[in-house]
């Protein structure tokens, strides 16, 4: 192997090995697994997070898992923390708003709007919603 | 020269850089305590006896193993000093037996005169002394863990100096002893019997097999003829024992003490190192003339030599001279030609021979051929310490004794018989000799300098008729092995040998420095022993073998000529490939 | 690439794989299959996460639970609760004790205080897989070393690092390496001493097991330091795992290039070769250790000439110790400068302590160089347990002493250990309470050295057996008070006049706790009496009258019937059977025995 090749090799295995690692990941996007998630199609979801995240080489987001969280009727439910913004939980969550959810709440510090459940102070939804 | 400059106790002095602050001490006339340093051997660094402060260090160092540097300020005595070494020799002390009126070496003990020097009159620690059985498997040396201090030179002697890695340490913390591996006894290890190792303790745990009371024995017994031959380097050796100075001749006195100890006649091993000298000279003529035989020749005389070529080097058995050692020679024209002249049976004669070596006790019976007078040749080996003993014992007052000669008619020995007892002088005697065969004509220059000296091997060339004779001298038995690879290199690659003839000594020096001759040899008494063999050489009236009147008295009476029927008989051995050890 | 949502790592370092921890590893693999899991979870087994107290330990991610004590039986419920269901096993989690609330890793006491430079791959890669180092950074400093920098800098990188030997006697490791570069020889070798021999210390196993790339990355680095493209790991027999981890690391790193010849095309060799030790102690003495390679009877030699210009087979050579060697890579890549913040003024960066004995919380504990004592026994190892008082902790093994409650305020680096009496060591940190007596402690370490003594020398071989054996007198009550003088002349000759370290240090033990418990040691001479209630010929077993109510559960455990009474009656016990085994104090439910 040369130089260059372990380099690259290098950065796969990082980018791989980075979601074990936990230090400096202050984005947390928790999804909730509990029955009625599952059975709504929380398991999709996950995995739409977990492809999205990687295919946008975001290395500092956790993606955990949590039970139900009690709004049954808007399951799939996730809950996404991150600096900067306020904690959001979102409904009915399918795999096209998961990578929606990547996209602007995370990347772009925007809310998807019609998504959010657990409804933050109006001007901030304003605001993000202006942008 | 490279020199540094340190202070020994304040005091500031040049010494060449790289010795060590023992060495430095000993040059300002310091001498610091001992017990396992030997000059002979790098520095092993067990005892802890020899430490030394270094001003601005909280640590000790061994003044045997620390190289001076430069600035270093060494503080050799203190009372801390006296304090730590004192407590030491009271730790050794405590796992010593204190049987020392019964042992070997009382008054003649390192750790004994250590105990007097710093006054210890009582044990302040509990004694606890290992229940360890003897080795006495070899007839040439006694192993006595019981008594061992662990100071390493035995094994460190064994294992550097002699390659043969017979003993060694075996078990761990305080059950740590001297054996052969996997606790073989001695005789079935690869041991080689030279006893350096005897020579080197500082104690009595090795030590040669005493068979004075054999002697005494056969002095006793009316119906026995004793005769007594005494090898070349007792000669310049056993006066140490009373007081003469390494390398003083005191050949006369020695026989005039054996026939005051009651033998019947006297012999020198020298007059037959010389029919050694016209048996392994003609044969060495013979291979190298008409290719009769394996080049390089080999001698043969060392019996040391010989065990650790069969067990170690069996593919160069062709190589050896089949010559027998001289003791051996003598032995077996004591019992044949000399009996005959008395008219005596071999039976009734008993023949000992004092020698510096323990390997000999064991060469006396080493093979069948060792009994070709049809009883056995030599029937005891004395050293050169156990005559010494005999000699006190009997009251003789060695120093006032007046000089006397041999017994005829072997007797007589040439100056080149008396230097087989020292590194190099028997194929310098060979070489006279040889020279004299092919020519016809004397060596102009009967010193032949570069086979002298005391490089561990020695090598030259002597032009004898026009051909190149490419010799080569090994002493200390670990200097061999390279010779013979370059052998065994050129054999391999079918070029010829780098030499024609090599000379092999066991013990560094040879046998002036044997593992039998008395305590105390360094190299520096090896010099002076050395010397004291070139003196007798010098001043011999005839300095070639086949110059001895009774050497030509003997081929012309008995043998006929060397390598006839009768020296094949009487004269010549065999070999026999030999297992390292025997489980 | 498969996307997994969890990852299990299991911990597989000795300990743990002695309490099963292989088995969970399969089982929980054999879960994910059938409850169909399999592609959505990592299973790793990784290497020692040094909480061994509480062992088997697994952690699940991204959630960070530190499921403890686990069981193979559990592995069905991790997968079906937690992985399927999302649902933290919570009987499986390590509590705090005052809160019941799941302790997070980074939260819990244990982990809290520690910086983990030495151990950063334990416990979080897969040893057994190259591809797992080279995502943490794995040899990036060997392409910096052989890349960017020149020898030169490298050592100039160790000199700013301040790191100093971890074997013990803390040597400044840049200055080794440049005795050894600076040696014109055409052979030279690099050594790892991964001879690990202090009872209860296992920090050096458990970095090789967890995380051996970065020993052959730090030992690459130094061949190209120092000229010499030969390398040797001396490491006993008894490690089989981190061996058989090695064998495999170096497979993989010859396999990618960074070992053997031609490492990244760049034309420079190096290899590697494992020696196995039998396991003696001295051979952890670089010196034995030494001759122990070259195939000798493992006895140290006389320094000089130090091994940094003649070492194994004569020729100059590098010999450091595992934890060392494990700083190395990481001090090239964030640089010496970094390094050089974490510890005190004069001892750098962080030491690992293996922390045993009367202690809540034992396992491996990596600190900066400075913490107190108090912080590793009292803040991370929690404390002593079941309510007993601190007495010492003894660090250095039995090469050290002991260090009192007095000093536990002390930071814990080269110099104040030393001033205390005791050393660094390896690392070993034994926590002693009320029960332990001083004077079998230190009979204890004696008697360790003793064993292990090589024989060399006279006043190892002899004073140590002396020393033991005065001790045992004390400790069976037939000392006398001219022990304590016979004690302290061959412990001074002990240590001025031994020629390696194991000799030199031998007597520590005995001389700090005589120094800090002289008054015990008088005890036992005097008195006949072991405060400790520990030395079994001095002390009796008794009954109290008003605690005894006859339960009779005492006569019945006693091995020698030592023990009388009719049932509801007060028992006794006769003093002449007694064999003091203390089986009656320990089940006696109402105190009802005592020590005297």
């Amino acid at each position: 192997m040369n130089l260059e090749e372990l380099r690259k090799l290098r950065d796969e295995q990082k980018q791989s090995l980075s979601r074990r690692n936990t230090d400096n990941k202050d984005i947390q996007i928790i999804v909730g697994m509990g029955t009625c998630g599952i059975a709504a199609g929380a398991k999709d979801t996950l995995e739409a997070f977990i492809q999205e995240l990687e295919e946008q080489e975001l290395s500092t987001v956790r993606v955990t898992q949590t039970g139900c969280m009690g709004l049954c009727y808007v399951e799939p439910t996730v809950e996404v923390v991150m600096p900067d913004m306020p904690d959001v939980i979102y409904g009915k969550v399918d795999p096209e708003v998961a990578r929606k959810i990547v996209r602007k709440h995370i990347m772009h510090k925007t809310m998807v709007n019609d998504h959010v459940f657990d409804r933050p102070a109006a001007d901030i939804v304003e605001e993000g919603g202006n942008q | 020269m490279k020199t540094v400059n340190i202070k020994i106790n304040g005091e500031p002095v040049e010494v060449e850089a790289g010795i060590t602050i023992l060495a430095a001490a000993k040059k300002m006339n310091i001498n610091i305590p001992t017990l396992c340093y030997h000059s002979d051997l790098p520095a092993w660094a067990a005892c802890g006896i020899c430490v030394v402060k270094l001003e601005n260090s909280p640590k000790m160092m061994r003044a045997c193993a620390t190289p001076v540097a430069e600035g270093m300020g060494i503080i050799t005595h203190d009372p801390e000093l006296h304090q730590i070494r004192k407590t030491v020799i009271e730790l050794i002390l405590s796992t010593h037996p204190n049987d020392c009126l019964m042992c070997g070496r009382n008054q003649n003990c390192e750790l004994q005169s250590l105990a007097a020097n710093f006054g210890i009159r009582e044990q302040p620690y509990e004694e606890r002394l290992r229940d360890l059985p003897k080795d006495d498997s070899t007839p040439s040396i006694i192993l006595n863990p019981e008594k061992c201090v662990n100071c390493g030179r035995c094994a460190n002697v064994c294992q550097v100096l002699q390659d043969v890695w017979a003993i060694e340490f075996v078990g761990r913390g305080e059950n740590t002893r001297i054996a052969p591996a996997a606790d073989a006894a001695l005789a079935d290890s690869p041991c080689i019997k030279c006893g350096q190792c005897s020579a080197h303790c500082p104690v009595g745990a090795i030590y040669e097999k005493d068979e004075t009371g054999k002697l005494l024995n056969a002095i006793r017994d009316e119906n026995k003829y004793v005769a007594v031959q005494i090898a070349p380097a007792v000669r310049v050796a056993l006066g140490e024992a009373f007081g003469y100075e390494p390398g003083e001749i005191s050949t006369g006195k020695i026989y005039s003490a054996l026939r005051r100890l009651g033998v019947d006649a006297v012999f020198d091993t020298n007059f037959s190192a010389d029919l050694t000298i016209m048996e392994e000279a003609t044969e060495f003529v013979q291979r190298l003339t008409e290719g009769s035989g394996e080049i390089p020749q080999l001698t043969s005389c060392c019996p040391a030599w010989t065990d650790y070529m069969e067990k170690y080097f069996p593919d160069m058995i062709p190589n050896f001279s089949t010559a027998k050692s001289p003791m051996m020679m003598q032995g077996a024209i004591t019992k044949t030609y000399y009996a005959d002249k008395i008219k005596k049976s071999p039976e009734e004669i008993y023949s000992a021979a004092i020698m510096p070596c323990t390997a000999k006790k064991y060469e006396i019976t080493r093979c069948e051929k060792m009994y070709s007078s049809g009883e056995q040749d030599v029937d005891v080996v004395l050293t050169t310490r156990e005559l010494a003993r005999l000699i006190r014992s009997a009251g003789i007052d060695f120093n006032t004794l007046p000089d006397e000669t041999a017994d005829s008619p072997i007797g007589k020995y040439s100056g080149a018989g008396t230097i087989f007892g020292n590194t190099g002088g028997v194929m310098e005697a060979a070489l006279r000799t040889a020279y004299n065969f092919v020519t016809g004509k004397e060596l102009p220059e009967m010193n032949i300098e570069a086979v002298r000296g005391m490089n561990g091997v020695r090598s030259g060339e002597v032009e004898i008729e026009g051909k190149k004779i490419r010799v080569a001298v090994a002493h200390g038995m670990a200097n061999i092995s390279t010779v013979l690879r370059e052998v065994q290199k050129a054999k391999e690659e079918g070029k010829e040998p780098p030499y024609h003839f090599i000379e092999v000594m066991a013990c560094r020096g040879g046998c002036i420095a044997g593992g039998g001759q008395p305590y105390g040899t360094t190299d520096e008494v090896r010099a002076k022993r050395i010397a004291g063999l070139y003196k007798d050489d010098e001043k011999s009236e005839v300095r070639a073998s086949h110059l001895n009147p009774e050497i030509q008295q003997i081929y012309k009476e008995f043998l006929g000529e060397p390598l006839s029927k009768k020296s094949h008989d009487l004269l010549h051995t065999k070999y026999t490939p030999r297992p390292l050890y025997q489980i | 690439m498969a996307a997994f949502t969890n990852f299990i790592l299991v911990c597989g370092g000795t300990a743990c794989e002695s309490s099963k921890s292989d088995k969970i590893y399969k089982n929980l693999m054999h879960e994910c299959e059938s409850q169909g899991v399999r592609d959505k979870v990592q299973v790793v087994k990784t290497g020692c996460f040094g909480f061994c107290e509480q062992g088997p330990i697994i952690k699940v991610l991204p959630e960070e639970s530190f499921y403890v004590q686990v069981t193979p039986e559990d592995a069905k419920e991790i997968v079906s609760e937690h992985i399927v269901k999302g649902r933290e096993v919570t009987r499986l989690l390590y509590d705090k004790a005052e809160s019941k609330k799941r302790a997070q890793i980074d939260e819990m006491d244990f982990y809290q205080k520690q910086v983990r430079v030495v151990l950063r791959n334990c416990g979080v890669i897969n040893p057994e897989d190259i591809n797992e180092y080279l995502g943490r950074d794995g040899y990036v400093a060997l392409e910096k070393a052989l890349f960017e920098l020149k020898p030169d800098d490298i050592i100039e990188e160790l000199k700013t690092s301040g790191l100093r030997g971890r074997g013990g006697a803390g040597f400044p490791t840049w200055m080794k390496w440049n005795f050894t570069k600076q040696v014109e020889n055409d052979q030279k070798y690099i050594v790892c001493n991964a001879d690990e021999g202090d009872p209860g210390a296992y920090m050096d196993r458990s970095t090789l097991e967890g995380d051996p790339h970065s020993i052959l990355e730090a030992m690459t680095i130094a061949g190209y330091t120092v000229g010499a493209n030969f390398g040797y790991i001396y490491i006993r027999a008894e490690y089989p795992l981190a061996i058989n981890r090695l064998k495999i690391a170096m497979a993989q790193a010859r396999e990618y290039g960074l070992l053997g010849d031609n490492i990244l095309d760049t034309g420079f060799n190096f290899d590697i070769e494992i020696r196995l030790g039998a396991g003696a102690f001295v051979c952890g003495e670089e010196t034995a250790l030494l001759r122990s390679i070259e195939g000798e009877r493992g006895m140290p030699t006389p320094r000089p000439p130090f091994p940094a210009t003649k070492g194994v087979f004569d020729k100059p050579t590098v010999i450091n110790n595992v934890e060392t060697w494990a700083n190395i890579p990481i001090i090239l890549m964030k640089g010496g400068e970094w390094f050089s913040k974490i510890g005190t003024e004069d001892s750098k960066g962080t030491k690992v302590f293996a922390l045993t004995g009367k202690i809540r919380n034992s396992g491996l504990v990596e600190v900066p160089m400075g913490t107190t004592l108090r912080e590793i026994v009292f803040d991370i190892g929690g404390g002593i347990p079941n309510g007993k008082e601190f007495k010492a902790v003894q660090t250095g093994g039995p090469s050290g002493g002991v260090i009192t409650k007095d000093y536990l305020d002390t930071p814990i680096d080269y110099v104040h250990l030393q001033k205390l009496g005791s050393i660094m060591g390896s690392g070993g940190m034994i926590v002693m309470d009320e029960d332990d007596c001083m004077v079998d402690v230190s009979k204890f370490y004696l008697g360790f050295t003793v064993d292990e003594s090589c024989g060399k020398c006279a006043p190892c071989r002899v004073g140590g057996r002396t020393l033991y054996n005065i001790l045992e007198r004390i400790t069976e009550g037939e000392g006398e008070m001219e022990d304590l003088e016979r004690i302290k002349s061959i412990a001074h000759a002990t240590q001025k006049a031994s020629l390696c370290g194991l000799g030199q240090t031998a007597p520590n033990p005995i001389i700090s706790t005589i120094t800090y418990f002289e008054d015990e040691y008088k005890a036992h001479i005097k008195d006949k009496r072991c405060p400790a209630g520990h030395c079994k010929k001095l002390i009796t077993y008794h009954i109290l009258p008003d605690k005894c109510i006859g339960c009779g559960l005492c006569a019945r455990r006693c091995p020698t019937n030592a023990i009388s009474g009719e049932i509801r009656q007060l028992h006794t016990i006769d003093q002449e059977l007694c064999i003091k085994c203390g089986e009656c104090y320990n089940v006696c439910k109402f105190d009802a025995v005592y020590v005297r």
